[in-house]
């Protein structure tokens, strides 16, 4: 098959593709060139209109002006079906597997020419035998919510490979991998490219997989292209600069260094489980000390977010005890208003904020029931809410139209900072932040790491989990990697680096 | 006393296969509709219009069968009804399905007072009595037809979820829509046939009611048989070749009154009638779980969601 496949690699290109929603122009005047057999890096902010240009490719949306060309022919994609007919595909960031089926299953069922009655002795040697020629191989017959991200992400790709297609987009292929996983999976596919396999275009914000990896480099601004070309030739500093513009940002706080500080949050043995009752976090010790930022990194799916949700009252804990000050806590109403514990959710809207109610509410959930919002009697005063609300929004710039406005309307860095504000706006001993900078743009990310290290200095106990190890190898002070609910490292920042970091998120020691 | 033991278990073996048969056609038709990602509450009106259309029907074209097939077809178009309207944005399938479960049997009542007074030829049952010798178990062995083509289509729809084309389809609309969506398959057609062939199911279930046993349309035929159904498909996990012991469990708890009373104690006859619907409480508090999501439930459920 990889013989077969030699040269087969289709190159793509877009001419003048745009695309308006309204009165949003997501995408303007894009014209990009993919050559045949190359891995071409697409980089860009969130909603710097990448995905809007691929799904303008493969068909999901007709562009409002633009052409595309296949192999230097005008072609015109309608629908995802003459997509797959023009051999083009895609592996979307949230998988389009079938949870309950097999490997197997998921990819007889994605055959266009799927057979009334599947002869499965026959179609599992078929596989076996596809399986053969691949650069990597995934049990065939496990159900795919069995199988581990970095499995599942690998049957994406193979499902390409099985349907033929010789053009293939891949958003963010390695956000669910350990940097040891993502090396080898990106390895594997830049030799199918050059050997004339596969074309490749890759979304990604990460420019260490650009460099290592990408031949060529596009990127988008606002729904712009403002730049891009060989690889070689671009240092990441130009790419930084192509990727956030002249975006104002704001000033990092300074790391005030502390010894000798008192541990304010200890975890002992706690146990936790997931939603199918199998265990999720298992005798998970942990101590954060005053003016200390912990970070707990881990490829998702470790036990993180049962971890998170354990500590926030979300979740039952199976055994073990949260201890805060060397006393115990139930992270009940009460006792997280008398221990000064708050908690930033990852999708703050999903987990943090009712989405219809107004963005003065959502910020009073904390306050509500004390004055001077209520008063006797146990009534609310609106004039204070607002009043709080609106110096919050101030404080911590909230782009928001009034302080009536439904949360859900708001930008997800907006959602974010306005959740902040509300965590932040008492005295904070313990701060429990779980990936606060997904999906927002440079501007937002700094302003809230700058927060969360002003509350660092101020001396909270701040425990971070976060699925970007970038993000805790810059904020925190010590770090503790998970994987299948366990620690499996636990060093000062500095004293460790991405190697061990890899191996033990890879569940090493 | 070992006498009146062994009378009250034939008569529940007996009351199990003739009880379950319209648990085991409606939870199969609701098994068929949930695999697909959909719930349809309304089977009970289904079951009740389909009873009462196949009296009717068996009544004026003489034919029992022909009856069974009119409760199927009209079945039928309660699913593809309640299908054609889910497909509507915004709409909620279990609100749908409830006024579906009240209009069918408000229809059926309306367009049934007539064959109440009536009597339709009814279906004939198989005779196996000739395999024993007691007596009891002579009559316990007069088993419908219906009850064997339900067990024959439990395993065909197990067989077929796992080895055939439609059937990984609709697995995989109820797993994953936009997985469906990416492979150019049409969700809501899917879950459009799949609720309008769970509705003939359903359609056939009634006519069992009213055709065999207990034999007659009257307006308190079902009972509820409809809805105990849905709670039967959530535990037997989604699965055909369950939802057959499950039907038969339950059948058997409904024969538990009737079978007391055969032996004369016919204190509490109504309590032990309630013996489904109490089993029906005690097995979802058994089965379910505040910690743990239900396992093996289709992903796109909108109670599981």
């Amino acid at each position: 098959m990889s013989e077969a496949g030699a040269g087969r690699a289709i190159g793509v290109e877009t001419v003048g593709m745009t695309k308006i929603f309204g009165s949003l122009v997501a995408l303007e005047d894009v014209s990009i060139r993919v050559r045949p057999g190359t891995l071409h890096a697409l980089l860009g902010e969130n909603g710097a209109g990448k995905s809007t240009l691929v799904k303008c490719m493969m068909g999901f949306y007709q562009p409002t002006r633009g052409e595309m060309l296949i192999d230097g022919r005008e072609a015109a994609i309608h629908n995802p079906r003459e997509a797959t007919e023009a051999k083009l595909g895609m592996v979307y960031q949230h998988f389009t597997l079938v949870p309950s089926l097999t490997a197997a299953e998921n990819l007889v069922v994605s055959r266009p020419d799927c057979p009334a009655v599947v002869d499965w002795k026959r179609e599992i040697a078929a596989l076996e035998a596809f399986m053969a020629t691949m650069p990597f191989r995934v049990r065939l017959d496990t159900p795919v919510a069995g199988l581990s991200a970095g499995e599942k992400q690998k049957l994406e790709i193979l499902k390409q490979l099985y349907l033929d297609r010789r053009f293939v987009v891949l958003d963010e292929p390695t956000s669910v991998l350990t940097p040891d996983e993502a090396d080898e999976m990106l390895g594997l596919l830049k030799g199918m490219t050059s050997r004339g396999e596969l074309t490749i275009l890759m979304i990604t914000h990460k420019f260490r997989e650009v460099t290592a990896y990408a031949d060529e480099v596009s990127i988008l601004r606002r729904g712009r292209y403002v730049g891009g070309g060989l690889v070689g030739e671009m240092s990441t500093d130009d790419m930084a600069r192509l990727m956030i513009g002249d975006a104002e940002i704001r000033e990092r706080a300074a790391r005030v260094e502390r010894s000798d500080a008192p541990v304010v949050l200890e975890l002992a043995a706690l146990f936790a489980s997931d939603d199918e009752g199998l265990p999720a976090v298992s005798s998970f010790d942990l101590k954060v000390h005053a003016g200390e930022i912990v970070g707990v990194a881990g490829v998702s799916g470790n036990g993180q977010s049962e971890l998170i949700e354990a500590l926030s009252g979300q979740r039952d804990l199976d055994d073990g005890r949260i201890l805060i000050h060397g006393q115990g806590f139930e992270p009940v109403r009460d006792q997280m208003d008398r221990f000064k514990v708050c908690s930033l959710q990852e999708e703050p809207l999903r987990n943090s904020a009712a989405p219809r109610m107004s963005v003065a509410e959502n910020m009073a959930l904390r306050t509500f029931d004390k004055p001077p919002i209520a008063s006797l009697g146990g009534w609310l005063s609106p004039g204070p809410m607002r009043a709080k609300a609106r110096e919050l929004i101030e404080r911590y710039r909230v782009k928001t139209p009034s302080t009536e406005t439904p949360i859900e309307n708001l930008s997800g860095g907006n959602v974010q900072r306005a959740v902040l504000a509300r965590e932040l706006s008492g005295d904070v001993d313990v701060l429990i932040v779980a990936n606060p900078c997904f999906g927002l743009d440079f501007a937002s990310v700094a302003e809230i790491r700058t927060q969360l290290l002003e509350q660092r200095n101020r001396g909270a106990a701040v425990l971070l989990v976060s699925e970007d190890l970038d993000e805790i190898l810059e904020l925190a002070d010590r770090i503790v990697v998970m994987s299948g609910g366990r620690i499996t490292l636990q060093a000062r920042i500095g004293e460790t680096d991405r190697t061990a970091i890899g191996h033990a998120m890879a569940g090493g020691h | 006393m070992s006498d009146a033991l062994t009378t009250v278990a034939v008569a529940m073996f007996a009351g199990a296969v003739r009880v379950s048969t319209p648990f085991l056609f409606v939870s199969l038709g609701e098994c068929l509709t949930e695999k697909s990602g959909r719930i349809n509450l309304g089977l009970e009106g289904t079951l009740v219009f389909g009873a009462m259309s196949a009296y009717a029907i068996s009544y004026l074209s003489g034919s029992p069968w022909v009856g069974v097939l009119a409760a199927g077809l009209a079945g039928s178009m309660f699913g593809a009804l309640h299908g054609a309207i889910c497909r509507l944005p915004k709409v909620s399938d279990i609100a749908i399905g409830i006024a579906m479960m009240l209009f069918g049997t408000g229809f059926a009542f309306f367009l049934g007072k007539g064959f109440i007074q009536p009597t339709a030829p009814r279906l004939q049952a198989i005779d196996l009595g000739f395999l024993v010798s007691d007596p009891q178990m002579k009559v316990a062995l007069q088993i419908n037809p219906l009850f064997f083509i339900g067990l024959a289509l439990a395993v065909v729809m197990w067989w077929g979820f796992a080895n055939t084309r439609i059937g990984l389809v609709v697995r995989m609309t109820g797993d994953s829509a936009t997985t469906a969506r990416a492979m150019g398959v049409s969700v809501d057609l899917v879950r459009f046939f799949a609720t309008t062939a769970g509705g003939f199911l359903a359609g056939v279930g009634g006519a069992f009611l009213s055709l065999f046993y207990p034999g007659s349309w009257n307006e308190g035929l079902s009972s509820g048989q409809g809805l105990m159904a849905v709670a039967l498909v959530i535990f037997s996990r989604w699965n055909p070749i369950a939802c057959v012991g499950a039907a038969l469990l339950f059948g058997a708890a409904g024969a538990l009154g009737p079978a007391l009373q055969s032996v004369g104690i016919s204190q509490g006859y109504h309590f032990f009638n309630a013996a489904p619907h109490i089993l029906t409480l005690a097995i979802m508090i058994a089965t379910s779980s505040s910690k743990r999501s239900l396992k093996g439930a289709p992903g796109e459920l909108s109670i599981t969601k």
